[in-house]
């Protein structure tokens, strides 16, 4: 452990900390835009800066090592107005239609300028550019109008999901995100997972499957594993009048040891199903060529009594059972074991041997 | 009345840049033969002693820098900042079309210190003849052994004045975009592609040769004790004689502007000289007996950076200059740090306004407060040294200002 | 020469890519995007990492230039000795603006910073061949040298 001052307090962290990690151990709030724990450290941002005694320059906390002894201060006068300085030059070219925008609410950049008290940017937002919102693609929503150049989304893909569909383009104040030669992401290597929506700490990267459905105060979110593979991936339904309107990650390895909040297309964007007028609700009976409504007793007696009929009649060898990765293992364990020990065979076989 | 003396332009004018032989004749690489019966802690302290600190802006010194590359590393790499994209510097390309091979001979100089086979020239796109020259160089020295088994490679820039900053001309080299990265890791300890490298300006490299040669106590004697040895400057701008000039470090910046520049030409008044290139502060005339040596400097406020002396006379309007600048910081900015994307192009923005006589009191406050938090939040240099100009000029040329600010107001 | 055959040359230089960029640049006079996808397969990087590099660099263009490319410096020292008149100068002579390209494809105009000839400004490049102390009466004979 390492003892530095932190606001006055005399504190610890272990060796190898990072300011930013001292500052969070010992309970003291640190803002950031493009630190992001499980991505590599960019330090650009700079809204973690911190005032260290004998320090000429401020000190990015999210990359400085804390070291023995140092006098740090995190909330000065010069700290805070730095800090409002910083958002006022995001906020000049930034779009703020936070009463439309799907992150209001939910929005990092909001949450520091109402923290800041930014109410308008002191710079004219002359020469700001206006970035057409045009991309075919029917998952993702890219605004860069509100854009605040965090690059984490450029990180997500490139280390979390390994697509590497985006990057940087162009210099300074012209600097965009982009796929090659600034084109549509479905002409990119980019796999939709929404990585990018994930990590982005503004409204700039939004699902266009959930696009005004409902903003994160107006919905629940239920935890919960995603059917569509075996993989077992956590994910939230996003909840809002008993409908399912989106779903979101849930980062926190305590809750999603599997994926830690990555999710694919599917798992991200493919629940609109579940609210499908085309979707069964309740078993059906095939009856002179038409289905008919049953009730499930009344469907799983019929099942059982065929399934009788077929094992009397033939034998057990001729059933099988096939089963699905998109159930869970309990009961998939279920399925082979109502296989050997009710019908009496040994055919049973799983999707994901293939 | 103050003189040239010359260290790193020793051979310029008198041997033909294009001969090894002309540059072996006057004494070339036999330091290199000296430090090879030296060992690398000997080198390191030799130039230690010496007190060369690097001139190429952050004025560190060299044998302790080389000092940071851990001893047991298995590789390590020499990089030459050829970089030089400050307006108003032409020092390098002046040093490398005289004289190419000192420059070889003093990056195996180093080399030898932190036991590097490779070294890379990082040239700016600018000089494609200068690439061409050091080339043929290159070529020569190896051919004769020379470098020994030490491999020189010169990579040309694309266009980007932040790559003079280290870390983003090893990301340039790398063949990444030009963006500086954080620090620590400092590059003598996690460097190109990784790996400890020291990265010197070419004059700090072109010094190493004559201080081999006559000892370091010969070179602490020179010019300032605290920032010894010489500093080749270049005149732009309102200046009789614009060419460069070595001279000792205890030149003050009158003696270099009126007694070896000549003075300001067609009869006019000395007004302000920038130093240091285009981040440098803007000096009046009641500061030009600083000497011009890095601390002497630095008590002034003043930045000695890369060694561009740029003088304005009397008629020229310190708005009109620093707008002009404002726009290059604009155009170079990598855009990687929000405080430097945003706020030069927001400088740029104000200083327009300013010089176009719309701007109130309450703008020039404005680009006050944000130039004071650029120079303590940006990431890199380029950001913390962009607002240098803005607020030199504040400081001492605010009546440029006011008077425009009086135009929007009648 | 092949765009495929001049990307090999750099391919085993360890972060040749600018290299590469340069030796395309030097037989195009721009990058197409070809060379750009090309360059990304070679160097195993991402086409939207080579595309970011590719737009990082003043001196490289992902836009189709002309033959003789010519960047007027306008940084300080440039600037105080009558860069802009100059700069109005050669875009009256040549019948275009600042980036664009004349009709024939003979000539694109550019700004640049500082090219490091301050010595004698102002200052124009012609494909990175410096000519110095240039004033708005030498820009004809100047442009008479480029056939």
């Amino acid at each position: 452990m390492i003892r530095l001052t932190i606001n006055g307090r005399e504190v610890e962290a272990p060796r190898g900390s990072t300011l930013l990690q001292a500052c969070q151990l010992n309970g003291i709030e640190i803002p950031t835009l493009c630190y992001d724990p499980d991505l590599r450290l960019a330090g650009s941002c700079r809204m973690c800066i911190v005032e260290c005694k004998n320090r000429p320059l401020f000190l990015a906390s999210c990359v400085a090592p804390a070291e023995e002894g140092m006098v740090i201060e995190t909330h000065s006068d010069q700290i805070m107005q730095a800090r409002r300085v910083i958002l006022e030059l995001l906020a000049a070219r930034h779009d703020f239609s936070c009463q439309t925008c799907d992150k209001n609410g939910d929005c990092t950049f909001q949450d520091y300028c109402y923290e800041y008290g930014i109410k308008e940017s002191s710079f004219e937002d002359g020469g700001r550019r206006i970035y057409t919102v045009d991309d075919p693609n029917p998952f993702l929503e890219r605004d860069y109008n509100k854009c605040i150049m965090c690059t984490r989304c450029v990180r997500a893909c490139e280390e979390i999901t390994v697509a590497r569909a985006i990057n940087v383009e162009n210099r300074g104040h012209h600097s965009k995100i982009a796929v090659a030669f600034d084109g549509y992401l479905e002409d990119s290597p980019c796999v939709f997972c929404g990585q990018c929506v994930m990590v982005c700490p503004t409204g700039a990267l939004t699902s266009k499957v959930s696009a005004g459905q409902g903003r994160a105060f107006e919905v629940d979110r239920v935890l919960t594993t995603c059917t569509y593979c075996g993989t077992g991936c956590t994910l939230e339904l996003n909840v809002k009048d008993d409908r399912v309107v989106g779903v979101s990650s849930n980062r926190e390895e305590e809750w999603s040891p599997v994926n830690k909040g990555a999710l694919c297309v599917k798992g991200r964007f493919g629940w609109d199903f579940i609210n499908s007028p085309d979707r069964l609700t309740t078993p059906l009976i095939k009856e002179n060529g038409e289905f008919r409504e049953a009730s499930w007793d009344e469907a799983l007696d019929l099942v059982a009594q065929r399934l009788q009929e077929v094992k009397d009649q033939h034998g057990p060898d001729s059933l099988a059972m096939f089963t699905s990765a998109r159930v869970t293992n309990e009961e998939n364990y279920l399925a082979q074991k109502f296989t050997r020990a009710v019908l009496g065979t040994n055919n049973v076989d799983h999707c994901a041997r293939l | 009345m103050a003189q040239e003396y010359r260290i790193v332009l020793a051979n310029a004018g008198k041997i033909d840049p294009a001969s090894l032989d002309d540059y072996l004749n006057a004494g070339g690489y036999k330091s290199l033969e000296k430090v090879r019966t030296m060992s690398a802690k000997e080198l390191i302290d030799l130039v230690r002693s010496s007190k060369l600190r690097g001139r190429g802006g952050a004025g560190f010194n060299a044998g302790m820098k080389w000092g940071f590359v851990p001893e047991t590393a298995p590789e390590t790499y020499v990089v030459c900042n050829l970089d030089e994209g400050e307006p108003g510097t032409y020092k390098d390309r002046t040093i490398v079309e005289a004289d190419p091979h000192l420059l070889l001979e003093g990056m195996a100089i180093c080399a030898h210190a932190i036991r590097s086979k490779q070294g890379y020239i990082y040239c700016r796109g600018e000089y494609p003849f200068v690439v061409d020259h050091l080339n043929r160089a290159i070529e020569q020295a190896k051919q004769s052994g020379q470098l020994g088994d030490f491999n020189i490679e010169v990579r040309m820039g694309g266009g980007a004045y932040v790559c003079g900053e280290e870390t983003a001309l090893i990301e340039s080299i790398e063949g990444h975009r030009g963006e500086p990265r954080f620090k620590p890791p400092f590059p003598g300890v996690a460097g190109l592609w990784g790996k400890p490298t020291v990265v010197n300006n070419v004059e700090t490299f072109a010094n190493l040769p004559a201080i081999v040669k006559n000892g370091s106590e010969w070179f602490a004697s020179i010019g300032s004790p605290n920032y010894p040895g010489t500093k080749v400057f270049t005149l732009t701008g309102d200046v009789v004689n614009r060419r460069p000039f070595e001279v000792p470090t205890n030149t003050t910046i009158r003696e270099l502007i009126f007694d070896l520049g000549g003075g300001i030409p067609n009869g006019k008044a000395f007004k302000a000289v920038q130093i240091g290139g285009t981040s440098g502060a803007f000096i009046p005339e009641h500061l030009l007996d600083t000497p011009l040596d890095f601390d002497s400097m630095r008590d002034a406020g003043i930045t000695l950076g890369t060694g561009a002396v740029f003088v304005m006379d009397e008629t020229r309007d310190m708005v009109d200059v620093v707008t002009r600048i404002a726009k290059f910081f604009e155009h170079e900015s990598c855009g990687k740090c929000n405080p430097c994307r945003e706020g030069t192009f927001r400088s740029y923005e104000l200083m327009k306004k300013i010089k176009t006589g719309q701007a109130t009191p309450s703008d020039v406050e404005n680009l006050s407060t944000l130039s004071k938090v650029m120079t303590k939040a940006c990431l890199c240099g380029l950001g913390q040294a962009a607002p240098t100009p803005i607020l030199t000029t504040l400081e001492h040329f605010s009546d440029d200002y006011k008077r425009r600010l009086l135009a929007a107001i009648s | 020469m092949d765009i495929r055959e001049i990307i090999a040359r750099y391919q085993d230089k360890p972060g040749g890519l600018i290299e590469a960029y340069h030796a395309i640049q030097d037989e195009f006079n721009y990058l197409p995007q070809e060379a750009i996808r090309e360059a990304s397969l070679a160097f195993g990087i991402s086409e939207a990492q080579a595309y970011g590099v590719a737009t990082f660099y003043s001196y490289l263009s992902v836009e189709k230039r002309g033959k003789y490319i010519i960047r007027m410096c306008e940084s300080a020292p440039c600037h105080v000795a009558g860069a802009d008149e100059l700069l109005k100068a050669l875009e009256k002579t040549l019948g275009i603006e600042v980036g664009q390209t004349t009709p024939d494809g003979k000539f694109t105009l550019e700004l640049a910073e500082c090219v490091g000839q301050c010595q004698e400004t102002p200052v124009i490049t012609i494909n990175s061949v410096p000519y110095t102390d240039m004033s708005p009466d030498k820009i004809s004979a100047v442009l008479a040298q480029c056939t």
